[in-house]
């Protein structure tokens, strides 16, 4: 993001939330964009805006490894500039934008398109995910040193996760040298051929043909074979099964080299939410079963998994209003994800620092990225929540294009106030930037 | 008529009257599932059928209820028999009918269900009794159409006027449905007649075993109160009824069996095995039958097979649906804009 | 049709039980009377109140006169004129007529004559079934607003009321404890 003059910032009273370390009450002086103090009684100068943060939360900006741009190619879905607002709007400072565009982000023209579009709009960092192979097809290795070069930040076919064991295998071998993650969509796309669901007593019910757990499962064990094989940096997107959970478990005991993110629906809802034929609860992984949630709650509980992401999939309102089966997978996510994660922090399953960890250090740990933390001398990128706000959820406010959401109507507890992006507001909801 | 006549009786409802004041599915405009009837919708559907079943034995088999309302027939996958059967229920209430099939609709053009539903409903229709290959497609009419909406088969998920023209023929045959001891033969994964029945034999207490290769029984499907079996003969001991589906096998149905003699070979129903069931065992099929695949001749054209009661009775049961949503509804006016 | 009586309406009885025997008695005369030598007389009760009184005037007329009638019932729901706007549908029984219409002498015999829509449906559905000789009406209690042009044959009391009254006639095979005409206002 391009530095700007930007006004210094003090964030007054807030309790300072950070990963790993004791929660304070504290002033955050912001200079140049900077960080520069953390700790009790920094008084306001004359040219300083003061934001009040009493009772709220002041956070590591947060970053997202899983989301859907659209652009380019699905304009009508949602652009770089309107999924960068949604972004800010729930607190988000960074995203890391998936390939699967029209053109594929498979070279470094695209890239250096979303790079461009993202600076234009000026809102949140956006760091694109480059293809692991040509057209997402699978066959061939896309140019990933130059997506390297040109600013990609990790790899993936999400959506058309690899099948060949072989490329796959020859993508860690490579992306290993150039320090990137490899991010998979485990899915064995033989097993859940035609499925629109998860198949359990639900699908049995609807008539609908299932996505079995297994077709996870079998590609997260290849996956971690792989990884352990070549010492690649593996990241497993969207966890969605008791089996998957365990065997990140058993991979992290040996020392593998892999993280695993959940998503806010997967560790809330279950294929219920499918009621009759509900498209705004397709997706991809499916909403699983009960026993699937719990385990998920358990992974994020225990650290085996360590990322919260959105996996934001906007699509158009005319697409899901089709029938079951035709309409496409996706969930709309960038602005509940604050809200849900909190909810893991009132059932008791993530303590504060943690739950803020899932959504800030961690991810950046994942992908090596910077940022994730609030300490002094660091870029600022800061997130204030207000964590007793109680809200409903309504799509048609919402800033991504995307309506598309199964928590439409849900109460949540804990908004996003205000968020900081190098120094400088990009956005409050008091005043409108 | 190789059916068998001596199931057949008077038709008489033993019960009280129902009082027609009552909450239920009756208030809706649709009929979707049977999982979404309760026992006493079920009663009332049966009754009402049996008073049409009367209009349909007289000569002159037409009655004016339904005068002045517009039934639309939208099958977009094709099925003659169900249409057809439809379209006579209708006529006989004096409904005008459209029929509307996948190849001549604009579907095929690209145009959404959703759409071709409104367009309808401005044409003055006031109801669509529809059929889709794919699961749901009825709820997402009904969502956004006042018009009703009858579900006549989407994809592998209902089709409740089967299981209540089965239910229908049961009763009519003079059995009790409570404590029935029922064998179900086939592909259930893929099969909205299974699932119709499941839910609406279950509700009113029939034992209900489940029978056909682990390839084609759906996972959880005895979370809906039914039994499985891999194995038909012994599966049949004692059946009461017998209900056996249609292996579909011009879809792709490739992995599910390796091929239609071996299915034969162990899910064939034949007179050896039929007699294996009680002796006044009643067998059902919801048409059209594979000969020789899932159903031998000589079970088709027994004494103990029904099949075609079923496809008359079909009528009278489709009478009392269209009969139950459209005739005390205000008739839907075509819509256009007057300026 | 069940409507409902609301609290604070007043009923009032008309006709009482042996009244009523009276009264079927001498519609029972008058039918036999007119029917003299008639093989092909029927009577056809409408559900459900006047398939009791059919009933009744059968074995009246088998008793006092030894003559068999055959005796059908009819639902005439299927032909009513007032469905639309219903909250409910009325709920349909089964016509039972189990002799041909055609050429018969048919006399339809319901409880309550009042504007005339119930036996306007009720021709309708017996001619939907055969082509009758002749179609006359036995009605145990006329009590006036015809809307179409309707007389009945044989009435057992003509009753004057206003047009919101409603009248009811209780009959002890319908579960009531004696017969009764009763007038709510």
């Amino acid at each position: 993001m391009a530095q700007r003059y930007t006004s210094d910032i003090l964030i007054q009273n807030g309790r300072v939330v950070r990963p790993g370390m004791p929660t304070m009450t504290a002033n955050v002086l912001i200079q140049s964009g900077t960080v520069v103090g953390i700790r009790r009684g920094i008084k306001a100068s004359a040219k300083c805006v003061v934001i009040d943060a009493k009772g709220k939360l002041v956070c590591p900006g947060f970053i997202d490894l899983h989301t859907h741009l659209r652009e380019p190619g699905f304009e009508y879905k949602e652009t770089i500039q309107t999924g960068s607002a949604a972004a800010v709007a729930g607190g988000f400072t960074t995203i890391c934008c998936m390939p699967n565009t029209n053109p594929v982000n498979d070279n470094k023209v695209v890239t250096e398109f979303i790079l461009g579009k993202a600076r234009l709009a000026g809102l949140a960092r956006v760091l694109p995910i480059g293809a692991i192979t040509t057209r997402l097809d699978g066959d061939e290795l896309a140019m990933i040193g130059e997506l390297a070069s040109a600013g990609c930040v990790a790899l993936s076919d999400d959506g058309y996760p690899v099948s060949s064991s072989l490329i796959m295998r020859r993508a860690m071998e490579y992306a290993k040298a150039l320090g990137l993650t490899i991010v998979d969509h485990c899915e064995d796309r033989e097993l859940s051929k035609h499925g629109v669901m998860h198949e359990g007593l639900v699908s049995t019910t609807l008539g609908l043909l299932g996505i079995p757990s297994a077709a996870e499962d079998v590609m997260v064990a290849r996956d971690i074979a792989l990884a352990e094989m070549t010492g690649c940096r593996l990241h497993l997107a969207h966890v969605s099964t008791a089996g998957a959970v365990r065997l990140v478990r058993e991979a992290k005991a040996r020392g593998v080299p892999i993280t695993a993110e959940a998503c806010p629906h997967h560790f809330i809802l279950t294929d219920e939410a499918v009621g009759e034929f509900d498209t705004q609860a397709k997706v991809n992984p499916p909403l699983r079963a009960e026993s699937d949630v719990q385990a998920i709650r358990a992974g994020l509980s225990d650290g085996t998994i360590e990322v919260i992401a959105t996996d934001h999939a906007p699509h158009a309102s005319e697409e899901k209003e089709q029938g079951f089966d035709r309409a496409p997978f996706g969930i709309t996510g960038l602005e509940t994800a604050l809200g849900l994660t909190l909810s893991l922090v009132e059932d008791g399953v993530l303590d504060l620092e943690s739950a803020v960890g899932a959504l800030t250090s961690n991810p950046a740990k994942a992908f090596g990225l910077e940022g994730g933390d609030l300490r002094e001398g660091r870029t600022a990128d800061i997130t204030i929540v207000d964590p007793k706000e109680e809200w409903v959820v309504d799509p048609s406010t919402f800033r991504s294009k995307g309506r598309n959401t199964p928590f439409a109507g849900r109460k949540l507890k804990g908004r996003v106030v205000t968020t900081i992006v190098g120094g400088e507001v990009v956005f409050s909801t008091n005043e409108k930037p | 008529m190789p059916s068998s006549s001596r199931h057949k009786q008077a038709i008489r409802s033993t019960k009280a009257p129902l009082d027609s004041s009552q909450e239920g599915w009756i208030a809706g405009k649709d009929l979707l599932t049977i999982k979404a009837l309760d026992a006493r919708d079920i009663e009332l559907i049966i009754d009402t059928a049996t008073a049409f079943h009367e209009v349909a034995g007289r000569a002159m088999k037409k009655v004016p209820v339904l005068r002045g309302k517009t039934i639309a027939n939208l099958f977009i996958e094709p099925s003659t028999r169900t249409r057809t059967s439809f379209e006579l229920a209708a006529k006989r209430l004096s409904a005008d009918v459209v029929n509307l099939s996948g190849g001549s609709s604009s579907i095929m053009k690209g145009e959404s269900l959703v759409d071709t539903g409104r367009a309808l409903e401005c044409m003055g229709v006031d109801l669509v009794v529809i059929r889709h290959s794919a699961a749901g497609a009825a709820h997402t009419l009904a969502r956004t159409l006042k018009a009703g909406v009858v579900n006549a088969g989407d994809g592998a998920h209902e089709h409740p006027t089967q299981a209540l023209l089965d239910l229908f023929t049961i009763r009519a045959c003079g059995k009790n449905v409570a404590g029935l001891r029922v064998v179900m033969i086939g592909d259930i994964t893929r099969s909205r007649v299974a699932r119709s029945n499941i839910h609406l034999l279950t509700k009113l207490n029939a034992n209900v075993c489940v029978v056909g290769p682990p390839t084609m029984i759906p996972p959880h499907i005895e979370k809906l109160g039914v039994s499985v079996s891999y194995d038909l003969e012994s599966a049949l001991k004692g059946a009461e009824l017998v209900m056996i589906l249609r292996v579909q096998h011009e879809r792709e149905q490739r992995s599910l069996f390796p091929n239609v003699q071996e299915y034969a070979r162990f899910y064939g129903v034949t007179r050896e095995r039929l007699a294996l069931a009680s002796p006044d065992v009643l067998v059902l099929h919801p048409g059209p039958m594979n000969r020789g695949i899932e159903i031998a001749t000589e079970v088709a054209d027994g004494l103990s097979s029904v099949i075609l009661d079923q496809v008359a009775n079909g009528i009278a049961v489709r009478m009392a649906v269209l009969y139950l949503l459209v005739a005390t509804r205000e008739t839907t006016k075509g819509v256009g804009v007057t300026r | 049709m069940k409507k409902s009586v609301s609290v604070g309406t007043s009923e009032a009885v008309v006709m009482g039980r042996s009244a009523m025997c009276e009264a079927l008695d001498r519609i029972a005369d008058a039918i036999v009377e007119n029917h003299k030598d008639d093989a092909m007389m029927a009577l056809v009760g409408i559900r459900t109140g006047g398939i009791h009184l059919a009933r009744r005037l059968v074995s009246t007329m088998q008793e006092r006169f030894a003559r068999e009638v055959p005796i059908g019932t009819l639902d005439i729901n299927l032909y009513r004129d007032d469905l639309v706007g219903r909250a409910r549908q009325p709920v349909l029984r089964t016509t039972d007529i189990p002799f041909d219409v055609t050429d018969r002498n048919i006399v339809l015999v319901d409880d309550v004559l009042f504007t005339g829509r119930t036996i306007r449906a009720a021709m309708d559905g017996v001619m939907d079934l055969g082509r009758p000789a002749r179609i006359q009406l036995a009605i145990l209690v006329d009590r006036g607003h015809r809307e179409l042009p309707i007389a009945a044959d044989f009435v057992g009391r003509e009753l004057v009321t206003t047009e919101k009254q409603m009248v009811k006639v209780r009959l002890q095979e319908e579960g009531h404890l004696t017969d009764a005409v009763i007038i709510t206002s």
